[in-house]
């Protein structure tokens, strides 16, 4: 029933040894279509492992080019990918790493008239962008459609995820609406060290890979901090709450919405 | 004295207090911009001030982190 050629069989071996995945956890991951939005720090290890896990369709949602100071970070993309499209040079790289994956760019940001169609199309989303109202936006529109995501986010030496299924706590039962712009400061105003984004990035991977596996526990009513400096991490058991704007009995968020950002992180 | 328990490290805290003046406390950095749970239940911003903590209570500061994709400036 599962038609792994013997070049498929050898690559995914270490999986296929796994006795929670096995050759059937293989043939999920090969179903998987899992949605990543932005092709930087978070996502750039995201795409990689999950393309290497063969992830059998991967979208990329990205309008941005390659900036010189990306690669200090965003290890999808290389020096010569300077001025390129991230999500071309993203496919380049999941294609060199494995060619059995199939990889849907979407060269645009993702705003509130496309990301309910966006994110349907897909099983799984993963949050990599950088700022709060496409965070937000993200949340909304995978509540809005029942659909699981990780959410992602870092800075400076400090990482904090989650993994959201129906049903369990959202961006929105933790953090109400989005700061007022520029409140609080974003990797690119207040920098980060760059292997925080290879950690947490990688963190998102996992949970990705165990959703359509279905093995071990999700991040889910947790939410997972740490602090690289001190190593400290820490699972948060948070709850969903009636009182959320968009899960909760009286949702008052009751379509998608783009938020103002602030403008210096604008791109260019 | 009470022992309260802040983001899992315990802390002597002064009865009685409410969470805006554990905040204070604790010397948060945007007190407007954190989000916090007393034992497991997000608490209103809005009660911040009137909610009164007892012996034992674990209070977990959450904040916004935003960071992980690519802009640049």
């Amino acid at each position: 029933m599962f038609d792994f050629t013997e070049e498929e069989l050898n690559r995914y071996s270490r999986h296929i040894l796994l006795q929670d995945v096995g050759v059937e956890g293989q043939e999920k991951i090969r179903e998987g279509r899992v949605l990543i939005v932005g092709a930087g720090g978070l996502g750039a290890p995201v795409a990689m492992y999950l393309a290497a896990a063969g992830v059998g369709t991967i979208g990329i949602v990205d309008g941005d080019v390659v900036d010189l100071s990306n690669l200090q970070r965003q290890i999808i993309h290389t020096t010569p990918d300077v001025d390129k499209w991230k999500v071309e040079s993203a496919k380049e790289t999941i294609n060199a790493i494995n060619p059995h994956v199939k990889v849907e760019t979407h060269r645009e940001f993702l705003m509130a008239d496309n990301a309910l169609d966006l994110v349907k199309e897909y099983d799984f989303v993963v949050d990599g962008t950088d700022n709060f109202p496409v965070k937000f936006l993200i949340n909304d529109a995978c509540v809005m459609a029942g659909k699981p995501f990780s959410h992602g986010g870092i800075l400076r030496f400090e990482g904090q995820t989650f993994t959201h299924v129906p049903g369990s706590a959202c961006y929105r039962c933790m953090f109400k609406s989005p700061p007022p712009p520029g409140a609080v400061p974003t990797c690119s105003q207040a920098g980060v060290l760059g292997a925080i984004a290879g950690m947490l990035g990688t963190i998102q991977a996992a949970e990705t890979l165990k959703y359509l596996t279905g093995v071990g526990e999700l991040l889910t009513n947790k939410l997972l901090t740490f602090n690289a400096k001190t190593m400290d991490f820490r699972k948060i058991s948070v709850k969903k709450t009636d009182k959320c704007p968009i899960c909760g009995t009286n949702p008052t968020v009751t379509k998608l919405i783009d938020y103002e950002q602030a403008a210096c992180d604008l791109h260019k | 004295m009470a022992k309260i328990y802040v983001n899992g490290d315990e802390q002597e805290v002064q009865l009685p207090a409410t969470v805006a003046d554990l905040i204070q406390q604790n010397n948060v950095a945007q007190p407007d911009m954190v989000s916090v749970q007393v034992n497991e239940e997000f608490v209103d911003r809005e009660e911040f001030a009137t909610l009164q903590l007892n012996e034992g209570d674990e209070v977990d500061f959450l904040y916004f982190m935003g960071g992980g994709g690519g802009f640049t400036i």
